[in-house]
């Protein structure tokens, strides 16, 4: 009997506590996206050139595990007028959202800071193929998503701001010019590129 | 199997045969075991698995070494993170890699965190396998701590793709070591609550205990690890017999049962928990900032060779082996899954017990589908 007036006990004090529970579809009660959850990935726009990121050089195409994305490249044309950086640019791009495990292995290959796993998540749809991404629709996820978070490049190359830009790659090439320094006494070799 | 034949030694009654599954509430998953019955009584059970089987072992020689992390996921599914490490650490052992410190006490206090929530589970669900409704709320309500804690850092609550070749992902957030600490205290009240609300209760142990005695020698015998094998009274725990990356340098008890029965199998999981808890705070209390990824070449291409690593998951000793042939696919990969393991002992524990008891037998065992049919 000892036990189960102690385990009615339990039950009693947790009846008096709040819920932890959150309504889901309502929009206001459910519970907050953390920072760094792997919803769908999603195509990110470079706002100093007006571009995409992507150059379609189909790295994440290859190493994804379900083989869920289709990518093509063309000649940037903003770089023969001399507006952009970028030789080649994306063309097209499909992901097949059904198929997506959301691994984050794209964002993880990506040279360019093109990919990013976005905090989009439902995928209930309506129409049968409603779930198959197309450049277009990435790049929205990707905007909503760079304006939610206050997303900045990664990479030096890609920062926006020219001053910080250049300030930065001068640090990173004296940083760079000191380790080669250090292991030319050591007679050490580089052991390749660290993830 | 010759069920269908058998006549009783009276010659008046005939055996009765039962699907239990593959759709049944309490088999965890798809799985189906056929019992003979006479009467209240189990002559006989068969259970019949690879309902869920994808081909996982050979979709791996398919993948890239860093793509099979992913299909390692889905082996365990509700220990997610113990399965990565067991690969992980078995592909690391063919490349000779030395982890950073960081990286290491990273992946036990996860790891820790993610048997704790496996408990969890099981103890939520055994309460229901036994007709108690109550205990799966608190169960769940326990693991969405540890799970939301998990989104903090991994990004996902259950397919992580985490712990890497070499490392981890990432560093832990800023805010991970003040989450972290508010997780642990919740968990300690939430345990004792816990035990409180199911452990000593009387009809929770009129269902359990002396159910399915195991002996320490059939255990053996049937090749039987982890919580199951400890309640026979054996201490045996890879993390303590053949101490995987920085379990030596923590302080923590095997608990073990003394008469293999159900309850035991069920009590020593609520003081794993507690262990477990032991092992994160003092990981805490050692860790140091540094780096998480070990140097390497972008492209994992292990030497010619193979390698067998063992881990202690929350099922069991978790065993892959891993065949190089030098390219970029892994030539060959063996799960030793203890779930499988676990599983073959369910015809010796079912003879003789009554109907109403193979549920709770079966849940008992603890096993997750995903990684018996793999």
């Amino acid at each position: 009997m000892l036990g189960s007036i102690k385990g009615l006990k339990v039950t009693l004090s947790t009846m008096m506590r709040k819920p932890v529970t959150a309504q889901y579809p309502i929009a206001n009660k459910r519970l907050d996206i953390k920072k760094r959850f792997m919803g769908f990935p999603a195509l990110l726009w470079d706002d100093s050139n007006s571009e995409p990121y992507c150059t379609g050089c189909m790295v994440c195409v290859r190493e994804c595990p379900t083989q869920c994305m289709t990518a093509t490249m063309a000649d940037n044309k903003k770089f023969s007028e001399g507006k952009s950086t970028r030789k080649k640019i994306i063309d097209s791009f499909g992901i097949n959202l059904s198929r997506c495990i959301v691994c984050g292995i794209c964002v993880d290959v990506c040279n360019f800071d093109a990919i990013e796993m976005s905090h989009e998540h439902e995928l209930s749809k309506f129409q049968r193929n409603a779930n198959r991404a197309n450049l277009k629709s990435l790049l929205a996820m990707g905007k909503t998503f760079q304006s939610k978070i206050k997303w900045e490049p990664i990479q030096i190359k890609n920062i926006g701001n020219p001053d910080l830009r250049e300030r930065l790659q001068a640090a990173a090439k004296a940083q760079s010019e000191k380790i080669n320094a250090n292991e030319g006494k050591m007679d050490g070799k580089p052991e390749g590129s660290s993830l | 199997m010759k069920i269908s034949e058998n006549i009783n030694e009276s010659g008046s009654t005939v055996d009765m045969l039962i699907n239990m599954g593959p759709q049944h509430p309490s088999t965890h998953g798809v799985f189906r075991l056929v019992l003979q019955l006479d009467g209240e009584l189990i002559v006989d059970a068969e259970p019949h698995i690879g309902y869920l089987h994808r081909g996982s072992e050979k979709l791996c020689e398919t993948e890239s070494y860093s793509q099979v992390v992913t299909l390692f996921d889905r082996l365990d599914y509700v220990a997610n993170l113990n399965s990565e490490l067991a690969y992980c650490m078995a592909v690391e052992k063919l490349l000779e890699l030395q982890i950073p410190d960081r990286a290491w006490y990273i992946r036990t206090i996860l790891c820790e965190l993610n048997r704790i929530s496996s408990h969890m589970l099981f103890y939520g669900v055994y309460g229901l396998d036994v007709g108690a409704m109550t205990p799966v709320l608190y169960g769940f309500r326990e693991r969405e701590r540890i799970q939301s804690l998990f989104e903090q850092v991994t990004g996902a609550r259950m397919m992580h793709n985490y712990i890497r070749i070499g490392g981890v992902k990432e560093d832990t957030p800023p805010e991970f070591n003040e989450n972290l600490h508010a997780v642990v205290l919740e968990l300690e009240k939430a345990i004792e609550e816990c035990d409180e609300l199911l452990t000593q209760n009387e009809a929770f142990l009129a269902r359990t205990k002396n159910i399915s005695c195991l002996t320490i020698e059939d255990a053996i015998d049937f090749g039987v690890t982890g919580p199951i094998l400890r309640s026979t009274g054996l201490v045996e725990d890879v993390r303590i017999s053949e101490p995987y990356g920085i379990y030596d340098r923590f302080d923590f008890g095997i608990p073990i049962g003394s008469t293999g029965d159900c309850w035991d199998r069920y009590y020593i999981r609520m003081q794993e928990m507690r262990e477990s808890l032991s092992i994160i705070k003092q990981a805490i209390k050692q860790m140091e900032p540094g780096e998480v990824q070990a140097k390497m070449r972008r492209i994992v291409r292990p030497p010619k060779g193979e390698c067998f690593v063992r881990t202690e998951s929350p099922r069991g000793d978790l065993g892959v082996f891993l065949v190089s042939d030098g390219s970029q696919n892994p030539y060959r990969v063996k799960v030793r899954a203890p779930s499988f393991a676990n599983l073959q002992a369910i015809k010796h524990m079912l003879e003789g017990v009554y109907v109403a008891d193979a549920v709770v037998i079966l849940g008992s065992l603890d096993i997750v589908l995903g990684e018996v049919d793999r």
